[in-house]
């Protein structure tokens, strides 16, 4: 039955294209999907389902809720899809191919997720990939043939590095299906993880591959950079710990060092870069790409010693607040975009004043991307820390991660800094000239908005709701 | 039925199609759809006979009949009607170039002659001795440089067979020299025996190796690898766009099909297995380096097309050097599909707008969305993007050269051209949807043509999700 939430998204798609009202097909499919998870989550292991499509080797297209992670990820795909199928408007006479994509994007990253069998959770995150690059070179704005062109490049030798560690890994394996997964030998862990790290870390936008993404997420239209910084970049986190930890711990363990440094990269340099930025747009990209480094710390933490129980929900948990809270800013940037035809931060200013309800939603989604106490991200960016100093024994001294962590610290500060100052020049202050007075959010803009920011509020005072599943 | 009367049929048919053209006056393309429809006919009957019907014994040296002959049968008969069909539709331009007005009284043969070919390759496919693949193999080169020149007022089209015929007959030469030198070391031209003699260690094995070396460069010309590789581009662009396509697919499964057969027994004994493989993998290497390095800047799709096939030959090379012969096959068969769904716009766009350029696709987005879809997923598939048939043929390549522990850098090279492949197959996508067109003229897509994409989008889609049906054909 879980073949459902796939095949509605990508029925819809296709009724849009063959002439279906676009718009109302879109919403009934998210609401229907949203409703589906609803039944589905409440009794995981019932829906499983399978279907051969190939004996040697034998790999099939299974679909299941493998596990809490996967439970996480869906409910977060089916929140933000609706969001962004509600959220941007489309330019006119667009809207097939808008609404279309934005669905088959969607289904794509429900497939990867609900995916139980390696093969299928590669294709359908691939799947997604083709309307994403349509998305941002046609109907983007700004540098989007270059935008378009880098994060097909990018993403295109990112799955490529990662299909050859998977297939490495599969080769030492009886199966593709997750539950044939288990360690690997020794002698092929180091290089298995390498190409896993590498492959996963350039979807992920792993520092120095990072440079991708935040000039895609610029260009893309809303719902796209929603749901591709929301959604679809989870899927190379969640590829590490799902696929990575279990068949090569050790070689994850090996490239520890590695990865430290890097995640630094993401945290404080590409933290140091988003400080730096002009346009808002450009500075939520970057800041995406920074917030990587703390999920990357989390499953660090992970490979440095396999039984800390506190690293994987950490990630997972981080996963789903990040996701939550990108997709809630992008979504009131593209808002703040059409209501005053500028994203410059040093343009705008005032909007508090006639769009209070506007500035009260961004300020709580900067809040919680930031971490502030009350909000998911902080739930989740706490346990993060917890879980770098969780094996620590103060008589061995502080470790890789230990030191990671401590440095990592940093990077709250410097979130503020750039989360603060922004909303400080955009809402409060007098009214810059420049921008035309600014209307409140519309209904229609409303709902989605609230719906993310309820969803950010609930996590943040009882993330029991989601760790239950962990 | 025998199963060698199919063959014995398809070159009484394709005489009968002569005589009927010879006697017959007025519109030549109905003798495409006979030609077709007899195919068909052909194709039918062929699959009904089973693979376990017994060869008589004056034959069975010369002609084998198993599952995997009766696979590439069926490629030949698929992509030999699918060109009759493409032909139908692309008359328009072949007779501007054959009688210089829009009748299609030149037109005749060019309807015929596949036949002959598709017969010459369904031999090929059952021939097991070096004799038989030799006149196989004419039979199907030589009927290919009357079709590859066939457009005659065409200066493009005259280069591309002049091109083809001096260079075909060169690789002729040397098929003929190898064999000669294989007969020399193992005392025979019978395939199946090799192993055996060479399991003996009854032979030269300088003289061996000279032989192989000699074929593979042959053969490197039928499939367009490196460094054999050279006249690819200008053929492929100067032949009439159907028999591109037919170069581009059934020559080239035929090329690989004649490789398997003959490298087989060398991949398999230990005494020439490394030399082969590593002569196999420098080419794959070579070949996907400059297939797809060269495509990079293509401006004109059909070039692009034939950087492209260049660059398919070497994931090809490369499944041969890891011996995974079923692998091969598979990407064979999924190949034909995207091929000749793309080549089927293509002609369509060239009749239409009269170009080849990528330039002439701006815009099809609005001009046709659905074509445009089509084209899409076409390119997709082409690129190896998962849930496409494309993918699982780069898919089992991969698999089969890990496990077969091939050379790191080889897989490296792989690796790359698979990366530098979505860039400019997606070159394509972007032409169609980014750029705006320069006319605003709809595209009309003939009834033939918008029933074969049709069917062969929903292949591509469907073997996609589901391989295992081509897998079972192999078995």
């Amino acid at each position: 039955m879980l073949f459902a939430l796939i095949l509605i998204p990508l029925l819809a798609a296709v009724a849009i294209l063959l002439g279906a009202p676009s718009r109302n097909t879109a919403l009934g499919a998210a609401v229907l999907n949203i409703f589906l998870t609803a039944v589905a989550v409440s009794n995981p292991s019932a829906w499983d389902t399978g279907f051969q499509v190939l004996e040697q080797p034998n790999i099939n297209l299974s679909l299941g809720l493998y596990d809490g992670m996967s439970v996480v990820m869906l409910i977060l795909s089916v929140l933000v899809t609706f969001a962004a199928v509600f959220t941007g408007k489309c330019p006119e006479g667009r809207d097939k191919l808008w609404f279309s994509s934005i669905l088959l994007i969607a289904a794509g990253a429900i497939g990867a997720f609900i995916s139980t069998d390696i093969f299928f959770f590669y294709a359908f995150h691939e799947m997604a990939l083709i309307p994403t690059f349509l998305m941002i070179g046609i109907l983007g704005s700004g540098e989007r043939k270059q935008a378009a062109w880098k994060i097909t490049i990018y993403l295109a030798f990112g799955s490529i590095v990662l299909l050859a560690g998977l297939l490495l890994a599969v080769g030492q394996l009886d199966g593709f299906a997750f539950s044939d997964l288990q360690e690997i030998p020794a002698e092929h862990q180091n290089a298995v993880a390498l190409l896993l790290i590498i492959g996963f870390g350039t979807l992920v936008s792993l520092f120095p591959l990072h440079s991708w993404a935040a000039p895609a997420y610029a260009s893309a239209p809303a719902p796209v950079s929603m749901l591709h910084a929301g959604v679809l970049k989870k899927f190379g986190l969640y590829g590490l710990l799902r696929v990575g930890m279990v068949v090569a711990p050790d070689g994850m363990a090996h490239w520890l060092p590695w990865v430290c440094v890097l995640l630094l990269g993401n945290i404080i340099w590409v933290g140091l870069v988003t400080v730096n930025q002009k346009r808002l747009d450009l500075m939520l990209g970057n800041s995406s790409v920074m917030h990587m480094g703390y999920i990357f710390l989390a499953i660090a933490a992970l490979s440095a010693n396999g039984s800390n129980e506190i690293a994987q929900p950490a990630a997972v948990l981080l996963m789903f607040a990040h996701g939550i809270s990108i997709a809630l800013l992008f979504s009131l940037a593209s808002v703040i975009e059409r209501k005053t035809g500028t994203l410059e931060i040093a343009e705008l200013g005032g909007l508090a004043k006639t769009a209070p309800a506007l500035a009260f939603v961004f300020g709580l989604a900067g809040m919680a991307s930031i971490g502030l106490p009350g909000l998911a991200n902080f739930a989740g960016e706490v346990m993060v820390f917890f879980a770098g100093f969780a094996d620590w024994k103060p008589a061995e001294g502080l470790g890789w991660v230990q030191w990671t962590t401590i440095i990592a610290l940093w990077g709250v500060v410097l979130s503020a800094v750039y989360m603060l100052r922004a909303y400080r020049n955009i809402f409060q202050g007098p009214l810059v000239r420049d921008t035309k007075p600014a209307t409140d959010l519309h209904i229609c803009e409303k709902i989605p908005a609230y719906l993310l920011a309820t969803t950010l509020l609930v996590v943040g005072i009882y993330p029991q709701i989601l760790l239950q599943f962990l | 039925m025998q199963p060698h009367y199919i063959e014995f049929i398809t070159v009484g048919f394709g005489i009968f199609l002569l005589m009927f053209e010879a006697f017959s006056s007025g519109n030549k393309s109905k003798l495409g759809l006979i030609a077709a429809a007899g195919l068909t006919l052909i194709l039918i009957l062929q699959c009904f006979v089973c693979t376990c019907a017994s060869v008589p014994d004056w034959m069975s040296r010369f002609y084998h009949y198993d599952q995997v002959a009766l696979f590439y049968k069926i490629i030949a008969l698929v992509s030999t009607i699918l060109v009759l069909l493409m032909a139908v539709d692309f008359r328009k331009v072949l007779s501007r170039f054959t009688s210089g007005d829009t009748s299609s009284s030149g037109l005749g043969e060019f309807f015929c002659l596949p036949v002959f070919a598709c017969a010459g390759l369904m031999w090929m496919a059952s021939a097991r001795d070096l004799v038989s693949i030799f006149v196989a193999l004419e039979l199907v080169t030589i009927t290919f440089y009357v079709m590859v020149a066939y457009m005659r007022k065409n200066v493009g089209s005259l280069e591309a067979g002049v091109k083809y015929l001096i260079l075909g007959a060169l690789s002729t030469g040397f098929l003929v020299y190898g064999i000669a030198w294989i007969y020399g070391a193992l005392g025979t031209t019978e395939v199946t025996l090799f192993s055996n003699i060479i399991a003996k260690g009854e032979f030269n094995q300088s003289y061996l190796l000279m032989g192989i070396a000699l074929i593979l460069i042959a053969l490197g010309f039928k499939v367009g690898a490196a460094p054999m590789q050279l006249w690819i581009p200008d053929v492929y662009q100067g032949a009439p766009t159907p028999i591109t396509a037919y170069l581009s697919v059934a020559s080239k499964a035929a090329g690989f099909l004649v490789m398997m057969v003959v490298l087989g027994p060398f991949l398999a004994m230990s005494a020439t297995n490394s030399e082969v493989v590593l002569a196999l993998s420098v080419m794959a290497g070579a070949t996907l380096l400059y297939g797809n390095l060269a495509a990079l800047q293509q401006e004109n799709f059909k070039r692009l097309l034939a950087y492209s096939s260049i660059a398919h030959a070497g994931f090809l090379l490369m499944g041969v050097a890891s011996r995974d012969f079923s692998a091969v096959s598979f990407y064979l068969g999924t190949y034909l599909l995207m091929t000749f769904a793309a080549f089927f716009v293509l002609a369509l766009v060239r009749n239409q707008d009269d170009s080849d350029l990528i330039d002439a696709f701006d815009g099809l987005g609005k001009r046709n969305p659905l074509l445009a879809a089509v084209l899409t997923i076409t390119m997709a598939a082409l690129a190896g993007i998962p849930l496409t048939a494309g993918f699982w043929g780069k898919f089992f390549i991969f698999a089969a050269a890990i496990n077969a522990g091939q050379s790191w850098w080889l897989l490296a090279i792989a690796f790359v051209s698979v990366a530098a492949g979505f860039y400019y197959y997606l070159k394509v996508v972007k032409a169609m949807y980014w750029n705006a067109p320069t006319t605003e003229k709809a595209i009309e897509v003939p009834v033939i043509t918008k029933s074969v994409l049709a069917l062969l989008t929903l292949a591509i889609l469907l073997f996609g999700i589901w391989p295992q049906p081509i897998m079972d054909l192999l078995k």
